[in-house]
């Protein structure tokens, strides 16, 4: 039955109009390398190194997600940021060029098992070194230690650190520590979403009032968007970030310890930092002491 | 099972949150529906097309975009809102659409005799809608309205994603603290959804029997 005489077919044509949300990404790639590749590079035979030398080319496994650390921009062929730095720093002491360099993305879940089944030969992915990790792979370095801080608003003067997050809505990425330990330790209201991404766009239309996550991750945003975003606070955490390798290669461990220390001291790790990290304005902090090899 | 008892007062928040938000979206869902189903089966063919329109997008639309232009949209249209009010929205717009459906299969099977005489009396379209014929339609509509609001229910976990801390997001965070107690936290959160959904099922149970009329 109907309220209305029938006959009438309907045919609704449906249009999903789908919300683009465009990132506008800082483009501008610079590509000259902070370190010259080594032509004459020399290891003993039968050795890693040697291996990757004569063939010229090695896979490495990076973020492709995180501005200033390891970020793919939309239609870019390579990615860029501090972690892609300092594996190019390593090709080129194995005198292999950047372009004999597979990058190949990687993803926090992964990461180790990548190393175990050789899908990659090295991994540089803000890949924090932790007791657990160490039992399947090995980590060389740290290269670089941070720890989880905050992302505000520029104009932002009531948050200078976490102590000031009480009642304050902030947002992390959906089962991560960083959202478990503002909301115990700190008392702010955690509001969870999928990737820091969304978080930073939440923060920039003022619907949070800080992103926290380690601050390297928030630097790369901050580098992004200097006018709008700062970080703010001590780091109230340690992250200490290493290059992963196969487990037992302690020759190949030698050699990326050998290759960070030269880095730390010819300068072209704070020319690491100054080309990507440091876009965000902070001073090039003095490289962290290396673990020794096992 | 002791993962659970101990952290019993952090997943009790988290399912308040989603009842909370299965509740409000659910009324939001049974007005707006009812709305879009009267305009469906209107005299009048834009408030028909219209309503149509509403239909075929909403329900096409996956409820993880509809969270996107939400959250992400309102926003960069300069609507400030807080999370639970956008998640709401998402979940009303979306769930509506179902609502709809169930109400105008229900309008079509009331007898046609029912709307002639309404109309004998002298009785208007919205008069004859709200008086004889919503009354007869919602009656025989139960059961599919029960399927939506379960269904409703459960979507409102796709909010964990979009910034409510709801019971799945706590679902998550006991994940991450306990590695070795996994299937506890994972079925005891399914146990919590399957009170909230036996409550609901109760619930229209009761009002069918309630409102059974015999023939």
């Amino acid at each position: 039955m109907g309220l209305r005489s029938r006959g009438r077919g309907t045919g609704v044509a449906a249009a999903v109009a789908a919300l683009a949300l465009v990132l506008t990404a800082c483009g501008g790639s610079d590509e000259e390398a902070v370190t010259e590749v080594a032509e004459d590079a020399k290891f003993a035979a039968g050795t890693t190194m040697a291996k990757f030398n004569e063939a010229g080319e090695i896979t490495i496994g990076v973020k492709t997600d995180q501005p200033g650390i390891g970020f793919l921009e939309p239609g870019a062929d390579s990615p860029t940021g501090f972690d892609i730095e300092i594996a190019k720093i390593v090709a080129a002491e194995l005198g292999i060029e950047p372009s004999g360099i597979e990058w190949k993305e990687t993803v926090s879940a992964n990461r180790e098992p990548f190393l175990q089944n050789e899908t990659v030969n090295m991994v540089a992915a803000s890949y924090s070194i932790t007791d657990e990790r160490l039992e399947l792979v090995g980590q060389a370095g740290p290269y670089y230690v941070t720890g989880q801080q905050l992302l505000v608003k520029k104009d932002d003067t009531s948050i200078n650190g976490p102590d000031d997050l009480g009642g304050k809505k902030v947002c992390s990425v959906t089962g991560s520590t960083s959202i478990a330990t503002v909301e115990e330790d700190y008392g702010a209201n955690p509001v969870p979403f999928s990737t820091y991404q969304e978080c930073v766009n939440q923060l920039l239309n003022a619907s949070v009032d800080a992103v926290t996550t380690d601050g390297a991750i928030l630097l790369g945003y901050a580098a992004q968007n200097p006018d709008e975003l700062k970080v703010v606070g001590e780091a109230f955490s340690e992250e200490r970030y290493g290059l992963g390798y196969t487990k037992d290669d302690s020759e190949f461990c030698n050699f990326l310890n050998e290759t960070l220390q030269k880095s730390f001291d010819n300068g072209s790790w704070a020319a690491a930092f100054e080309k990507t990290l440091g876009k965000a304005g902070v001073e090039t902090p003095s490289p962290p002491p290396l673990d020794p090899c096992p | 099972m002791s993962v659970l008892l101990d952290n019993l007062d952090v997943l009790l928040a988290g399912f308040r949150l989603t009842v909370a938000l299965a509740a409000v979206s659910a009324v939001g869902a049974l007005l707006l529906g009812t709305l879009i189903a009267a305009m469906r089966v209107s005299p009048v063919p834009a408030l028909r097309a219209a309503g149509g329109t509403y239909v075929n997008l909403a329900r096409n639309t996956p409820l993880t975009l509809m969270f996107a232009i939400f959250v992400f949209g309102l926003p960069e249209l300069g609507i400030q809102a807080s999370f639970f009010v956008r998640a709401v929205l998402a979940l009303t717009v979306y769930t509506a659409a179902f609502v709809a459906e169930s109400v105008r299969s229900g309008i079509n099977a009331v007898q046609a005799g029912q709307v002639e005489a309404a109309r004998a009396v002298g009785m208007t379209f919205g008069q004859t809608l709200r008086l004889v014929v919503l009354p007869q339609a919602f009656r025989s509509v139960l059961p599919p309205l029960a399927s939506v609001f379960i269904a409703l229910t459960k979507n409102t976990s796709v909010a964990a994603g979009f910034g409510i801390t709801e019971a799945v997001f706590r679902m998550g965070g006991l994940s991450r603290d306990f590695p070795t107690a996994l299937f506890p936290v994972f079925l005891g959160v399914a146990f919590g959804f399957i009170i909230l959904v036996a409550v609901i099922a109760l619930f229209f149970r009761f009002l069918e029997t309630r409102l059974a009329v015999v023939r």
